[in-house]
């Protein structure tokens, strides 16, 4: 998905580069805060992070007969809220750029926008619809996941059309192309990332439930409480 | 195997025909060369649409062959992974030794009535 070292003219990357810039800063705030009130959640947040590794690292082959990955920036998101994955994305997308040459330093703002910010916050908020309307929590997580990877590459569809509008059918013919290119490819890729993200956040359920409830994912049991109680 | 078991390996099962499927239904063969990757299809878009375009600015490092980008890749994954199996084998280990401290304290306990 991500755009390739060059490949955005030099105002449109400096665009995105600003646009990109004060959501990671208030991210790197988001995320130190978290480890100082909560030590405990270090772990869990290296887990998340290395969710996104996994995921981004792993092309896998799609319908459209292109191989693509997914993003895994949506696990993130649900458990410790999308400014946190502005951090998290953006470290993925810097080793990826300097070591596999794979994304760019030139277009690092465009990606860290699609895939570190918009895919978290529109993967969160539909996962947070869901849960609002009382929809199962795996639904809710799949729902979440699907969108955030989804929606990543429809920005980056965007992105792209912006900087090269078709001669003739201008911004929006260049939209299709691209989209056909990105989104369609992803559909299948988005619904293995949600059932991947599914089945994470089911082990953690089984292994994690006090940080799961902590960060208000879980609600609190009855004996959660009651020991809470006890121990005060 | 557990029910939990069931569904986990359910949820992989399905993830492993998503991705073979493509391959085995020959999905890629009106393509010349298939499963490339969807950017590589991008940046041939780009030049369809601007022909004159020039990437202003290349990668710092770039893997010399296919192969070294490959591994890079994979390494990229086998970290991830690592920090992932860490986390839960860790987080096991925990529960194991809580259960198994609580075991050891209640016989305690009811020997000190007796």
């Amino acid at each position: 998905m991500h755009i390739a070292e060059g490949y955005l003219p030099p105002v449109h990357a400096a665009a995105w580069g600003v646009a990109s810039a004060p959501f990671v800063v208030h991210g790197v705030r988001a995320l130190t805060r978290e480890v100082k009130a909560n030590p405990e959640s270090t772990l869990l947040l290296g887990a998340s992070g290395a969710f996104t590794f996994v995921l981004s690292a792993l092309k896998i082959p799609s319908v459209t007969g292109s191989c693509s990955h997914p993003t895994g920036t949506g696990l993130g998101a649900i458990l410790f809220r999308p400014p946190v994955m502005a951090v998290l994305g953006t470290i993925t997308l810097l080793f990826q750029a300097l070591l596999l040459a794979h994304g760019g330093l030139t277009t690092l703002g465009a990606n860290v926008f699609s895939m570190a910010i918009v895919g978290p916050w529109t993967g969160f908020g539909t996962y947070w619809l869901l849960r609002r309307s009382n929809v199962p929590l795996m639904v809710s997580v799949f729902f979440g996941a699907f969108v955030a990877d989804i929606s990543t590459y429809c920005v980056t569809s965007v992105q792209l059309a912006l900087a090269f509008p078709d001669p003739g059918s201008g911004v929006l013919g260049a939209l299709a192309k691209f989209g056909g290119i990105f989104a369609v490819t992803q559909l299948p890729l988005a619904v293995s990332e949600g059932l991947l993200t599914v089945l994470v956040m089911r082990l953690l359920t089984q292994s994690s439930k006090g940080d799961l409830t902590r960060l208000g994912v879980l609600l609190p049991s009855r004996k959660k409480n009651e020991n809470a109680e006890a121990s005060a | 195997m557990s029910r939990n078991a069931k569904i986990n390996t359910l949820l992989l099962l399905v993830v492993a025909a998503l991705a073979v499927l493509p391959l085995v239904l020959g999905l890629g063969d009106h393509k010349e060369e298939p499963f490339t990757g969807a950017d590589g299809e991008a940046e041939a878009a780009i030049t369809e649409i601007a022909p004159d375009y020039e990437p202003w600015f290349s990668p710092l490092y770039e893997p010399p062959s296919g192969e070294i980008e490959s591994a890079l890749f994979s390494l990229q994954a086998a970290l991830g992974a690592g920090v992932l199996a860490y986390y839960f084998g860790l987080r096991r280990g925990r529960r194991q030794g809580e259960a198994r401290a609580g075991a050891a304290k209640e016989p305690l306990v009811t020997t000190g009535d007796e």
